[in-house]
């Protein structure tokens, strides 16, 4: 076991913690400083709430020696900028909301808050969660622990570099096209999109609301299941949360696949891909093989119309929920505009960065009159079809495996200027969110010492089914255990 | 076929975006580019396929209509750009 705090796993912490070898205020400490060490290099964090974190922590210390812990309690977490903190500033990394202040807390907030979290701050992200790198935040990118020139991936980028950077112990994300897989994969640690309607979005600003879910990145599975068992659940906040009951997740890790049936999408193997990626995924699958899963191939044609039908329904749910940034209640408002238009129009100009600007003209444009049955209902049509090829899988398989990109990390500033080369970086997860499936990032290899990502997809709410096989794969590998030399 | 630049003009309008001469450009280009790709979905046969709108099977989540406080007003009013005794301050709306 590791002697650096910061670098301890939630289970790991906890024993610690139970055991009184380690308090809550030292853990924080540790990621506090790890923050001031490596922060100026990673850029993981846009607001750094550290007398907030040590008033928690020695909260939690007290709880703790009052014998009540759980396995979160006194755990430096760092949360996703897109959900809201009560009295801490929630920008979702844009200009439009650098001043902003909820008034309530999102209910995984709450939820982690009961539970005793140590919130040490909010993490970086790309604008309003969209993009694939990172660097569409309006403050700073965030670059790749794993080598500083290369991007974390994104939207999420800021929670999974924290993770692989050891700022924080465990992260939140949130996932509409793969903002929590993709910067997963990227930057070596695991990050699990929850089936749609699994976790609450109250208080989480909204993007695309038919495909954003929350969930969690953390240094391996059991951490994942820790976290889950958290913030899964019904809302009545929140009416497209299911009301399924919340298994405990760690039930499922028993390191046994025996028997399970694992489906390989041959379209998820796509042109273009890297072949140092396709190798080390093929590896794995061997892996799972020796480890007595049933592997098969399957075929989902219609993977190659996802880029579209997402590039169509995202933007234009985004140009709806979007609407509400106009200067009036809150956030950023243009001054000296003539009148009330002119407010308008300058606030959202200066206001939203260049690829959310891009993606409301996208989405209006979408829906606008005359191109409504041509783009959007097209795309919902599309959109049944790529969902039943998914059911259709699943009738024969329980999970399928992919690689989480078809690419290692690309450099900085390679693909920003692009956006279609840059949406080609989501190419292998954005069908999960279509057909509002649970995915699992975790690591599966190196090339060159940048990170590969496997992706494993079940149904909907089969997350045990994935956090078994792949708290399997980590019992029989160590990728998840590499850290980054900083 | 690039967007003319009327087109993104009236796409700016509806989404209420202050547009510049270079945005205009980068837009016409831009957008073209990504509808391109778009292309793509006419090929698929669609016909009697319902369109998907969430992947949940839940509807009319219904709920008690009850009542509950609502955020005390200061704590609104915090994040207002302008506010004006307990509202919010914005131009003339009629002219």
């Amino acid at each position: 076991m590791t002697t650096d705090y910061n670098q301890l796993t939630i289970h790991e912490a906890n024993k610690l913690l139970k055991d009184r070898q380690v308090s809550s205020v030292e853990l924080t400490k540790a990621c506090l400083e790890r923050i001031q060490q490596v922060e100026s290099k990673v850029g993981a964090i846009v607001t750094v709430t550290e007398e907030l974190a040590l008033e928690q922590a020695r909260k939690a210390d007290e709880l703790i020696g009052t014998g009540d812990i759980n396995p979160l309690t006194g755990v430096p977490a760092l949360i996703k900028d897109v959900m809201c903190t009560r009295g801490v500033r929630t920008t979702c990394s844009s200009k439009m909301l650098e001043n902003f202040v909820p008034p309530y807390d999102a209910a995984v907030v709450e939820k982690l808050n009961e539970a005793g979290m140590v919130m040490v701050g909010k993490a970086n992200m790309d604008e309003f969660a969209m993009g694939s790198s990172t660097e569409h935040s309006a403050f700073h990118p965030t670059h790749n622990p794993w080598n500083l020139s290369r991007v974390p991936g994104g939207s999420s980028g800021g929670s999974a570099a924290a993770v692989a950077a050891g700022e924080a112990i465990y992260t939140l994300g949130s996932d509409t096209g793969g903002s929590i897989r993709q910067p997963a994969g990227f930057c070596s640690v695991t990050g699990l999109k929850p089936t749609y309607g699994r976790v609450s979005r109250y208080g989480l600003v909204a993007f695309a609301s038919s495909l954003d879910q929350i969930g969690p990145l953390t240094q391996d599975v059991t951490d994942c299941a820790l976290v889950m068992n958290v913030i899964a659940g019904h809302d009545s906040r929140d009416s497209t949360s299911a009301p399924q009951p919340v298994p405990d997740y760690t039930q499922c890790l028993t390191g046994d696949i025996k028997g399970m049936k694992i489906g390989i999408p041959k379209e998820y193997f796509v042109e273009g891909m890297q072949p140092e990626v396709e190798t080390a995924i093929r590896v794995v699958i061997e892996q799972l093989q020796d480890m007595g899963a049933k592997v098969g191939e399957v075929s989902l044609p219609h993977t190659r119309h996802a880029l579209a039908v997402y590039y169509i329904i995202a933007p234009s749910e985004a140009s709806a929920n979007l609407a509400r940034y106009d200067g009036t209640k809150y956030g950023f408002r243009y001054q000296g505009a003539d009148t009330m238009w002119d407010t308008m129009d300058k606030t959202r100009q200066h206001g939203f960065g260049a690829e959310v600007k891009r993606r409301i003209m996208l989405g209006t444009y979408a829906l606008s009159a005359g191109y409504y049955d041509a783009y959007y209902l097209k795309a919902q049509k599309v959109r049944t079809l790529i969902r039943r090829e998914f059911d259709e899988a699943f009738e024969k398989y329980d999970v399928l495996v992919a690689p989480t990109s078809p690419t290692v990390p690309f450099e900085i500033g390679e693909k920003v200027d692009d956006p279609v080369q840059m949406y080609l970086a989501d190419v292998c997860t954005l069908p999960v969110n279509i057909a509002g499936l649970p995915g699992i990032s975790i690591p599966a290899g190196f090339a060159d010492n940048l990170p590969i990502g496997m992706q494993i997809i079940s149904k909907p709410f089969a997350e045990e089914t994935i956090l078994k096989i792949a708290h399997a794969y980590q019992q029989a590998t160590d990728w998840h255990m590499r850290k980054p030399a900083l | 076929m690039k967007l003319s630049r009327e087109e993104v003009l009236h796409i700016a309008q509806l989404a209420r975006l202050g547009v510049s001469d270079e945005d205009v450009e980068r837009a016409r280009e831009q957008l073209s580019n990504i509808l391109e790709n778009f292309e793509i979905l006419q090929s698929v046969d669609t016909d009697d396929i319902p369109p998907t709108a969430q992947s949940l099977v839940l509807q009319n989540v219904l709920r008690e209509d009850e009542s509950c406080d609502s955020f005390p007003r200061k704590d609104i009013l915090a994040n207002a750009p302008q506010e004006d005794e307990d509202s919010f301050r914005v131009r003339a709306v009629l002219e």
